[in-house]
């Protein structure tokens, strides 16, 4: 058993409406409305995956007073760090005042870069060789201009502090299900991502979410209605509504969690922003069902209950998912490149 | 002497990832010889159909790559018409056995079109057309729609004319287990789908497809009671759109059939069943006319009024057509064969049409530079 003792997000507030993208390539917009793709978040000029991920990380830290000083493992989930090779996790931990005592390490793999993580951590805190641990998810999601990925991808981070106890909910179970597909991927010194089109759903997406998913059912022996909630990496809106309806779980489930309409798909924080947005509403006692979706491929799926102290932490909690996504400026297509081409000028 | 179709053989069409051209050609080889009960030795010449494949996979000799998965020293030729290439092997391996010079042949339409970009087979398949149209940045939805443009102009031909042959189509190919899409489409989703070429929509196009198919031809007395083929003609006309004498309508396929029914003494009242070339919807209402099933002008009609749908007058693409049963470019031409074959011997199943004895296939290459008609009776 593992606990969540603490996790914070943090949303960019610029968006860029899908229609903004879509006038400037001439597309028909109304096709997007129809996919439930409308607008996306986009970092800053001054912000990265590792300024994003910070925020997310110190807002994790003081929602419970936790010195930074006992933080004892700190990953970084992305597929956007700055640095081919440089940490992004001692950089967040020295700004966070976390350490010298602390191991630090950086993980990749597409968008469950990060769950992936929390399956480490998960070792580390419940064998009690740490006390707590830290996770973070980010991402400044890449795409090529005009190509379709350009409509979701988006920035945001999302941070978890683990521990084997006073948690505000626990991960009970988890399984993952990983195999050799390569449906998205960018080869090193590349600016954008390539992707295989129609191959990035069933054999990819659905494969791995389904595969993991099914996995975790049946080695909890539940059924997709012992939950109260189900949230799943979301790359559009079609994919983890379908993935929902397939496995057995209703839009009531999969609603409260469901960020991709509002703010696109920040990668390696997809998945955990939606198991944030549902912490922040969550009673005691209630049921979450997540799985996360890497490319290349893999999930990782996770059975988690909240306990009774989740209440209090909802009430002193400030700044919760909901808000950060009111909190929004839109910008035009013209800023958005330039923010783009500024965050590349390395290359 | 005729020439009788003794084995079919043919995989489900779709996006099948996990199946390499080889495996595919493979499954439908095997399992029309199976089907023939001949010995793979017995095959003494071998045909295959491919449009794309030197271009996307990197692999020619597709021929010898046929005769090699039979186990075979027999002769083997590849076949290329861009859309046409299985209805013009046909028309081959046909004049190779009434030649006299063998007796039995097979016959197999390949094409792995998947595991590419779309970009990549919108380019490979202008491969089709001609240079001038290539350079001025046309793609066959374009070719197709300005065709759909003149005809809907001359002939006041409607947008839910058009879209009537998606559903129709669709409707068939949710009674065929091998077609790539099983669903049915409505009038009303047709109609609002995204715009591709202007007037043509999503619905109107024909899919990108991975698929195989295969026919046993052999010589056969004239008592023969198997399905024979008894017309097989091609004829051609310019590559070039603009190079035609018309644009609505295509004169390679009214030559081929006129040359068709010559051959087989019959008229097109007499077709029981056809399987037409929908690569775009607009397709099968040129089809119609061209093919003599009605008046210049009157396709339109015809593909609302449901003559063409499993159960009227005279049904039209009972396997899908292109458009549902998806379109593996080199394949299409032999599914079409095998499609009227099955539907004559009364193994059509959910949409076996009733007394059918005479049947006919039409399959055209790029903007109807190429097209092939067989006829084919029991």
């Amino acid at each position: 058993m593992t606990g969540i003792v603490s996790y914070g997000t943090y949303i960019p507030h610029l968006r860029l409406k899908a229609a903004e993208i879509a006038s400037f390539w001439n597309k028909d917009p109304q096709n997007l409305e129809n996919l439930g793709i409308r607008e996306k978040s986009v970092a800053a000029m001054d912000e990265d995956s590792v300024t994003m991920g910070l925020e997310a990380a110190k807002q994790a830290l003081d929602r419970v007073g936790l010195s930074p000083q006992k933080i004892e493992a700190i990953i970084v989930g992305s597929e956007s760090h700055p640095y081919a090779v440089k940490p992004s996790s001692t950089i967040i931990g020295q700004i966070l005042g976390v350490g010298p005592k602390y191991q630090a390490l950086d993980t990749e793999f597409a968008c469950k870069a990060a769950t992936a993580a929390i399956e480490l951590i998960a070792g580390l805190t419940k064998s009690r060789k740490i006390s707590f641990g830290l996770v973070v998810g980010t991402d400044t999601a890449q795409s090529k201009p005009g190509d379709a990925l350009e409509y979701t991808a988006a920035g945001a981070a999302a941070a978890f502090i683990l521990d084997s106890k006073n948690s505000i909910a626990n991960i009970y179970a988890f399984t993952s299900y990983s195999s050799n597909t390569p449906d998205f991927w960018r080869r090193d010194t590349q600016k954008y991502p390539s992707h295989g089109g129609r191959f990035t759903g069933e054999p990819a997406y659905f494969a791995h979410v389904l595969g993991a998913s099914n996995q975790l059912l049946e080695q909890l022996r539940a059924k997709p209605s012992d939950f109260d909630y189900v949230v799943f990496h979301q790359p559009n809106s079609k994919f983890p509504s379908q993935a929902a309806k397939t496995l057995g779980f209703t839009q009531k489930q999969l609603e409260p969690g469901f960020i991709v309409d509002k703010m696109g798909n920040p990668y390696s924080a997809s998945s955990l922003v939606g198991l944030a947005k549902i912490l922040d509403i969550a009673k005691p006692n209630q049921k979450i069902f997540v799985c996360s979706y890497g490319s290349g491929a893999g999930s990782d799926a996770f059975a988690i209950k909240t306990t009774e102290r989740i209440t209090a932490f909802q009430k002193s909690a400030k700044n919760k998912v909901q808000d950060q996504l009111d909190a929004k400026t839109y910008c035009d297509y013209a800023h958005y490149l330039k923010i783009s081409k500024a965050r590349n000028y390395h290359l | 002497m005729k020439v009788a179709v003794i084995g079919t053989g043919i995989t489900k069409f779709g996006e099948l990832w996990d199946k390499s051209f080889t495996d595919l050609a493979k499954e439908a080889i095997d399992a029309a010889i199976k089907d023939s009960k001949l010995d793979p030795q017995q095959i003494e010449a071998v045909f295959c159909a491919n449009m794309l494949s030197p271009n996307l996979l990197g692999q020619n000799h597709l021929g010898a790559l046929a005769a090699s998965i039979i186990g075979t020293n027999a002769p083997s030729y590849t076949v290329e018409a861009a859309c046409a290439s299985g209805g013009i092997a046909a028309n081959l391996a046909y004049q190779a056995i009434l030649s006299g010079q063998i007796k039995n042949a097979i016959v197999v339409g390949v094409e792995k079109m998947t595991d590419y970009t779309t970009a990549e087979v919108t380019l490979g398949l202008m491969g089709a057309a001609s240079e001038e149209e290539r350079q001025a940045g046309l793609t066959f939805p374009g070719l197709y729609a300005l065709m759909a443009q003149a005809h809907m102009q001359k002939f006041k031909t409607t947008p839910k004319q058009i879209a009537a042959v998606a559903v129709k189509n669709h409707y068939h190919g949710s009674l065929n287990p091998n077609a790539q899409f099983q669903n049915q489409i409505s009038l009303e989703k047709a109609l609002v789908s995204p715009v591709v070429a202007s007037p043509l929509t999503l619905f109107d196009c024909s899919p990108i497809t991975d698929g195989a198919a295969a026919i046993v031809l052999s010589a056969a007395d004239d008592s023969s009671s198997n399905v024979t083929i008894t017309a097989s003609a091609v004829a051609t006309d310019q590559i070039s759109l603009s190079q035609r004498k018309s644009l609505t309508e295509l004169i390679a396929t009214k030559i081929a059939a006129q040359k068709a029914y010559k051959q087989a003494e019959l008229k097109p009242q007499n077709i029981n069943l056809a399987e037409v070339h929908d690569c775009f919807t607009i397709a099968e209402i040129f089809a119609y006319e061209d093919l003599g099933f009605c008046e210049k002008g009157h396709g339109g009609k015809l593909a609302a009024n449901g003559a063409t749908k499993l159960g009227g007058k005279t049904p039209v693409n009972t396997s899908g057509g292109l458009k549902a049963c998806g379109h593996p470019v080199g394949a299409t031409g032999i599914k079409q064969i095998i499609e009227i074959t099955h539907q004559l011997q009364g193994k059509a199943g959910k949409r076996q049409v009733k007394n059918a004895k005479i049947g006919l296939t039409h399959n055209v290459g790029g903007s109807g530079a190429t097209a092939a008609v067989h006829i084919l009776q029991i």
